[in-house]
């Protein structure tokens, strides 16, 4: 881990409020400034192994049973964009953080936060839609909250939802699982989700208009499970993408993670808006693609089992681990490679 | 992707690779003046396909880096008014002032907004009659005209709730100043091609003369780059010192007439303080007096305002193409992309940040669990 060593609080230059201060934006990016929090704020705060193993839920021991348990909040900006909205993103979020963790989705909660004023037809749609999300990734949302607040105090409607998933298989699924030789298979292109949110925020128009990769992904992890792969590391490509997955994974085992770009799919029209916006596909978010780290004499065979699923038709081996790390190194169509290191704060359009 | 995957090309690479290395017979130091090309060449780790006596000096082509410390303390100030709306390209909300960037500023209630064109601001101001819409119109000449746009548009519909905070700088001078500096080592040029693309290769020409240095005009991609150097290092291996296109796809000699015509209507040159390098005389730009009610500084009187840089960041040096970014003693360890201590740690075109993303070797890089 990189410590602030040598950095003293007298130090009379400008430090960021990245760290000290206040709340900024970037705490909330998925980077190094959130990793940064939740390490020296929430860690301290609630310090225990479930929080220590770092993985997207905690595995908890009930009655003899290993338990899947995850939660997240969903703040997203427009509600409804192509391919999804609040209320599927806020069931495949969870029922996806419970699948990285190799768990079955079971039930979920759902909590509402609305600011007066929200119109009810517009609840309605996205209730409906975490309804059809919830039937296609065969949970039930079983118990609810709803809360008001005034006017001016909300953005209209965020969803917190939580999970817990049971675990049927003996498998460690864990950074720390990962061996040297292990492969990389990634589930389809990277990027649409974070371009197709960003392009409706912002009003740029792509022809054809990308959609958002928001979908389930606890089937494409039974079916890999289920056919005896030995899954070594599961994790989904959220916010900061498919880098900052990598990096987390890298710092956990102690690897190093070699990617081939050329591996790595990525849709032209989110390669066009990378190239124009000046962002980097690697760090943008994904909501239905996640990475799955197996044994390099399984891989062929993963590829078959992942293949066969609707949320894994486009999946690809994208690199491999090894000694060497911790560290994250892509290679290019050039024959060169370079470091990709994990996202500093948010990724910004660049100026020209 | 057409238009991109041509000029990334595996093949044409090692070609232009060895043809560099037939041609090389002596050690050079060739400076890329722009921040894009920096990225690039760390990005495709370009240095990796060059002989070793080539050595690639990053210059102060980065329109975030050389922005003043003042003039981010004065868009502080101004985003803190009550009523503004600040509208920023991305890019410069990270940048620290003297004690705070915009993003402090953001998260301490002023309203700041990413914009992705000065139109998008000045649209915002039609749509936001009661409120004041500032835009941090910065950057080089690739900037300008579209910054001149909107002064211009706001003057011709009478838009008075809308100004820009004008930090605009040039190339020739810094490239002067650069050569003319005592511990210069840099004996070509690759210029910045979108540069050239606005004010056309013919000011560049003097500059060739009188300081007896090839000036290639190059483009963005791995291989327009690569051939930048190519035409760079043939010219300095037979002493020869030309203005030459690389870019021809983009750049004509003339530039473009259009554009420069409304730079001439709305800017006036002026000296200008570059960010860890001084002050550079004829490198700025400013808002021709006829433009003043759309002239943030005067509006929000925040003209006087100065500030200190800090003492610690060796940026200067870094801009210059005198100190490598890695060799900085603070690179890595009191400076990084969270704790930057000056601009080129900020922006992905700044050669701090292009290093600590793509080159950073020897140390864990990670958060361990």
């Amino acid at each position: 881990m990189k410590k602030d060593g040598g950095f003293s609080p007298q130090c009379p230059v400008p430090d960021s409020a990245a760290w000290r201060g206040e709340i900024q934006a970037a705490h909330g990016g998925g980077g190094r400034a959130m990793h940064r929090l939740i390490e020296k704020i929430f860690i301290p705060a609630f310090d225990n192994p479930h929080l220590r193993a770092g993985l997207d839920g905690a595995i908890v021991d009930a009655a003899g049973v290993r338990i899947a348990f995850s939660t997240d909040s969903y703040v997203v900006k427009p509600l409804f964009f192509p391919g999804g909205d609040i209320g599927s993103l806020a069931v495949n979020g969870t029922v996806n953080d419970l699948a990285m963790c190799g768990a079955r989705p079971l039930h979920l909660s759902a909590g509402f936060i609305l600011e007066e004023g929200f119109p009810l037809d517009v609840l309605e749609l996205a209730a409906q839609s975490m309804a059809r999300a919830a039937r296609a990734a065969k949970v039930g949302v079983v118990t609810g909250d709803t809360k008001v607040v005034e006017k001016g105090r909300g953005d209209g409607l965020y969803i917190n939802t939580a999970g817990i998933g049971i675990i049927e298989h003996d498998l460690e699924i864990s950074p720390g699982s990962v061996r040297p030789g292990d492969a990389v298979i990634l589930n389809g292109d990277i990027g649409r989700h974070g371009i197709a949110v960003m392009a409706m925020r912002e009003g740029l128009k792509f022809d054809p208009p990308i959609e958002s990769d928001c979908a389930p992904l606890a089937d494409a992890v039974s079916a890999l499970i289920r056919s005896g792969i030995r899954v070594r590391c599961l994790r989904d490509l959220t916010r900061g993408g498919l880098a900052t997955a990598l990096c987390e994974i890298a710092g956990g085992s102690g690897l190093e993670f070699r990617l081939e770009e050329s591996a790595i799919p990525v849709s032209d029209g989110v390669r066009g808006a990378c190239e124009i916006l000046g962002l980097d596909p690697l760090y943008v978010a994904n909501e239905g693609r996640f990475i799955a780290v197996v044994p390099a004499e399984e891989a062929e065979r993963a590829l078959l089992v992942l293949q066969a699923e609707s949320a894994g038709a486009g999946s690809a081996v994208i690199g491999t681990a090894g000694e060497g790390g911790p560290r994250v190194t892509v290679r290019n169509g050039m024959g060169t490679s370079r470091v990709a290191d994990m996202l500093s704060g948010e990724q910004l359009p660049r100026i020209c | 992707m057409r238009f991109i995957d041509e000029y990334r090309d595996a093949g044409a690479a090692a070609g232009l690779a060895r043809a560099i290395r037939e041609t090389v017979r002596n050690p050079w130091a060739i400076m890329e003046m722009c921040g894009g090309q920096t990225h690039t060449i760390l990005k495709f780790s370009l240095e990796e396909l060059l002989p070793p006596g080539i050595e690639l000096v990053h210059g102060p082509g980065c329109p975030v880096c050389v922005t003043p410390v003042e003039m981010i303390d004065k868009a502080i100030a101004v985003s803190s008014v009550p009523g503004v709306i600040f509208c920023s390209f991305g890019d410069m909300l990270r940048v620290p002032g003297s004690s705070r960037s915009l993003f402090d500023a953001k998260a301490a209630g002023a309203d700041v907004r990413v914009v992705y064109s000065p139109m998008d601001a000045l649209e915002t101001a039609r749509s936001n009659p009661g409120r004041e819409v500032v835009f941090f119109a910065i950057g080089f000449e690739t900037t300008a005209p579209a910054n001149a746009t909107a002064a211009h548009e706001a003057r011709r519909r009478g838009r008075m709730n809308f100004s820009l905070l004008v930090s605009q700088v040039l190339v020739p001078p810094a490239i002067r100043s650069i050569l003319s500096a005592e511990d210069n080592r840099v004996q070509g040029f690759l210029a910045a091609g979108h540069v050239c693309t606005i004010m056309g290769t013919g000011e560049y020409e003097p500059i060739a003369e009188r300081y007896r240095v090839p000036i290639v005009v190059t483009g963005f991609e791995p291989l327009d780059i690569l051939e930048g150097i190519y035409l760079c290092v043939k010219q300095l291996e037979s002493g020869r010192h030309e203005v030459e296109n690389q870019y021809a796809r983009s750049v004509s000699r003339g530039g473009n007439q259009k554009a420069r015509s409304l730079l001439e209507e709305v800017f006036r040159v002026v000296p200008m303080k570059w960010r860890g390098i001084g002050e550079i005389a004829h490198s700025g730009l400013a808002l021709r007096p006829e433009f003043s009610p759309w002239d943030a500084e005067a509006k929000f009187g925040v003209a006087g305002l100065a500030a200190e840089e800090s003492s610690e960041c060796r940026s200067g040096e870094v801009l210059r193409g005198v100190l490598k970014p890695s060799d900085c003693p603070a690179f890595g360890t009191l400076c990084d992309p969270d704790h930057p201590l000056g601009a080129p740690m900020v922006s992905s075109e700044g050669a701090c940040a292009a290093y600590h993303r793509y080159r950073r070797r020897a140390a864990a890089e990670v958060p361990a669990r």
